[in-house]
């Protein structure tokens, strides 16, 4: 099934991006996308769009689109490996803390003067809610997914309240408003340079977690059955809880804490394909692409000429589907 | 060939020991009955032997020691079926068989190729799971999961089968297909480890047994010379006589009464 499901996802994709860019307040037709991009190829040597509707696809629309693209693809292989090696259907970069805990690290590098060092922050940031939200769930007796909800929620409490003191002390008027809309979850303003950098994490990423697809199934019965098929599970674990953090603090950084596409689009995927890793893995990373894409560009399209943190419209979608979830996890939960 | 060789094979967890220098040998290509009430530490010991749980001690087999030896070449060696392994996962019947590959294939090309297909379909075929292969594993029943879980132990192609009390989830008629099938795993050279509870099916098809009690090895050898009514009034506190199956030539148990004091379950 794979064989056909996947190339159609990539064309779905494909298709989705050229539109996409089309979509916005300057009407551009696909065949203008496609000439500025063939142009700035160096495939098309004359391109027949003018100067500033070159600019609205070059430097504007395409860097938001493949943000947005990596974005999804990078939320969605978090919440579904978290999911996996937790063994905790509600697992979900948002919803243990980690965003908060990347904002956190992101805010502090940001106000500190080290604004090229923001990704830094945002990923030292995730890695120690991570650390945190374990540490709490140890103390508690054990992960199991309430009590590692919970440790979440703490963090997350502690986190935010952190970084809004972190506001109210240093920021004044106009990066008052742009952090805040940052940390609702905006891809607005996104730059070539945010997505080379988005880009760039799930090319180290990405490789390392849809390799670890089968051993991600041996988990499903514990780790102790995964050990037994030869699997080092300590070290597997550390090297993709730490693919995890990385991916989520560089996405937290660009696109501030944007929910539950990590918990969405990984169970819509199980509910349609199951729960094999080695397919699922890289359907839920085209999946979370295309629906980041999509809700990113409604939230800048719908309420035209404002825009929407599209976090708000994940969150719009997402906290119902997570009730659903809950509900069809009760036994466990 | 030389078995599975095990001495001084020790486990403790916070402080306390659970199995106590256990030393005994397995003859190769037998089926081997770990009995013993519960709690006597038979999970533990199996659990112990591939390294799954810190023990100190030696279990040698086939020139290699089983918990210290690399983890990917001992999964090659040796399958270990658990007494319970329940998932929420959404995995179907084929895919839990096809975790037994995951030790034959390369990290960088985690595929499944066309040998790794048909191991599958046989260990599928073996069990009698063919038909389930499509379906959903936590949709089956608590012993169709079972014979799931040892047709994934079959693809791993093991030369030894660890299985924790692979029948309690049976009906008598699959008890009975699951032992046969252990007893054909041994005529191809395979050693097998079971732990059971039921002495009479222990006597029928086991070729050797080894009796744990307390954390210790109290006894090994020959199911009929090991399994005599004094012992199993000492360690399973039950009167039992032995009678004479005149159709296989084996004893069969027949348990008459508790004996007065004796302890049901051991502290635990």
């Amino acid at each position: 099934m794979s064989r056909v499901t996947l190339p159609l996802l990539v064309l779905l994709l494909l298709v989705s991006a050229v539109a996409a860019v089309t979509l916005g307040p300057a009407d551009i037709t696909a065949p203008e996308v496609w000439s500025v991009i063939l142009h700035h190829l160096g495939l098309l040597p004359e391109s027949p769009v003018s100067r500033l509707r070159d600019a609205i696809v070059w430097e504007l629309r395409l860097p938001r689109v493949l943000t947005a693209l990596g974005t999804g693809a990078g939320l969605a292989l978090s919440g579904t490996v978290m999911q996996a090696l937790t063994r905790n259907p509600l697992a979900d970069p948002y919803l243990l803390g980690l965003s908060s805990g990347a904002a956190l690290g992101a805010v502090l590098f940001l106000l500190s003067g080290f604004a090229l060092l923001m990704p830094l922050g945002a990923f030292l940031g995730s890695l120690g809610a991570l650390a945190l939200a374990l540490l709490i769930a140890g103390l508690l007796g054990g992960a199991t997914p309430t009590r590692a909800i919970l440790a979440g929620i703490c963090i997350s409490a502690l986190a935010a309240s952190a970084t809004s003191f972190l506001i109210f002390w240093s920021a004044t008027g106009d990066s008052y408003r742009e952090i805040l809309s940052w940390l609702m979850g905006s891809l607005s303003g996104s730059l070539w340079s945010d997505a080379g950098l988005v880009g760039l994490a799930l090319l180290v990423c990405a490789p390392i977690i849809l390799l670890a697809g089968r051993a991600l199934d041996a988990f499903a019965f514990g780790d102790s059955a995964a050990a037994a098929l030869g699997i080092d599970v300590p070290r597997l674990r550390w090297t993709l809880l730490g693919a995890t953090a990385l991916l989520t603090g560089i996405m937290v950084a660009i696109g501030g804490a944007i929910g539950f596409v990590g918990l969405v689009v990984p169970h819509a995927v199980r509910l349609a394909l199951g729960a094999n890793h080695r397919r699922l893995l890289p359907h839920a990373m085209l999946v979370g692409a295309i629906f980041m894409l999509w809700t990113d560009t409604a939230a800048r399209t719908l309420f035209d000429p404002r825009e929407l943190p599209v976090g708000i419209i994940t969150a719009l979608i997402g906290a119902p589907i997570f009730l659903l979830v809950l509900l069809r996890y009760r036994r466990i939960t | 060939m030389s078995g599975l060789l095990v001495d001084n094979l020790s486990v403790h967890r916070s402080g306390r020991p659970i199995l106590t220098s256990a030393a005994f040998t397995l003859p190769p290509g037998a089926v081997t009955g770990l009995v013993g009430p519960n709690g006597a530490g038979k999970s533990t010991l199996l659990a112990a032997l591939l390294g799954l749980v810190p023990a100190t001690g030696i279990a040698r087999f086939e020139g290699h020691d089983l918990p210290t030896m690399p983890r990917r070449d001992r999964a090659r060696l040796a399958a270990f079926v658990e007494q319970t392994s329940a998932t929420e996962e959404r995995l179907s019947v084929r895919d839990v068989v096809a975790l037994g590959r995951i030790p034959f294939q390369s990290a960088l090309f985690p595929g499944d190729g066309r040998a790794d297909h048909a191991i599958i379909e046989a260990a599928l075929a073996e069990t009698g799971m063919t038909a389930f292969a499509a379906r959903r594993f936590d949709t089956l029943s608590g012993g169709e999961q079972q014979r799931v879980h040892l047709a994934r132990a079959l693809a791993q192609q093991p030369r030894l089968l660890l299985l924790d009390e692979p029948t309690s989830h049976l009906d008598i008629g699959a008890q009975l297909t699951l032992l046969a099938l252990l007893r054909h795993r041994a005529g191809r050279g395979v050693t097998v480890l079971a732990a059971l509870h039921d002495l009479n099916l222990a006597i029928r098809f086991c070729d050797h047994l080894l009796v744990l009690a307390g954390g210790r090895v109290v006894a090994s050898g020959p199911p009929a010379e090991i399994l005599t009514p004094q012992r199993i009034l000492a360690i399973w506190g039950v009167h039992a006589r032995l009678l004479h199956d005149p159709a296989n030539n084996r004893p069969v148990i027949v348990y008459d009464r508790v004996a007065p004091g004796a302890r049901l379950h051991n502290p635990d």
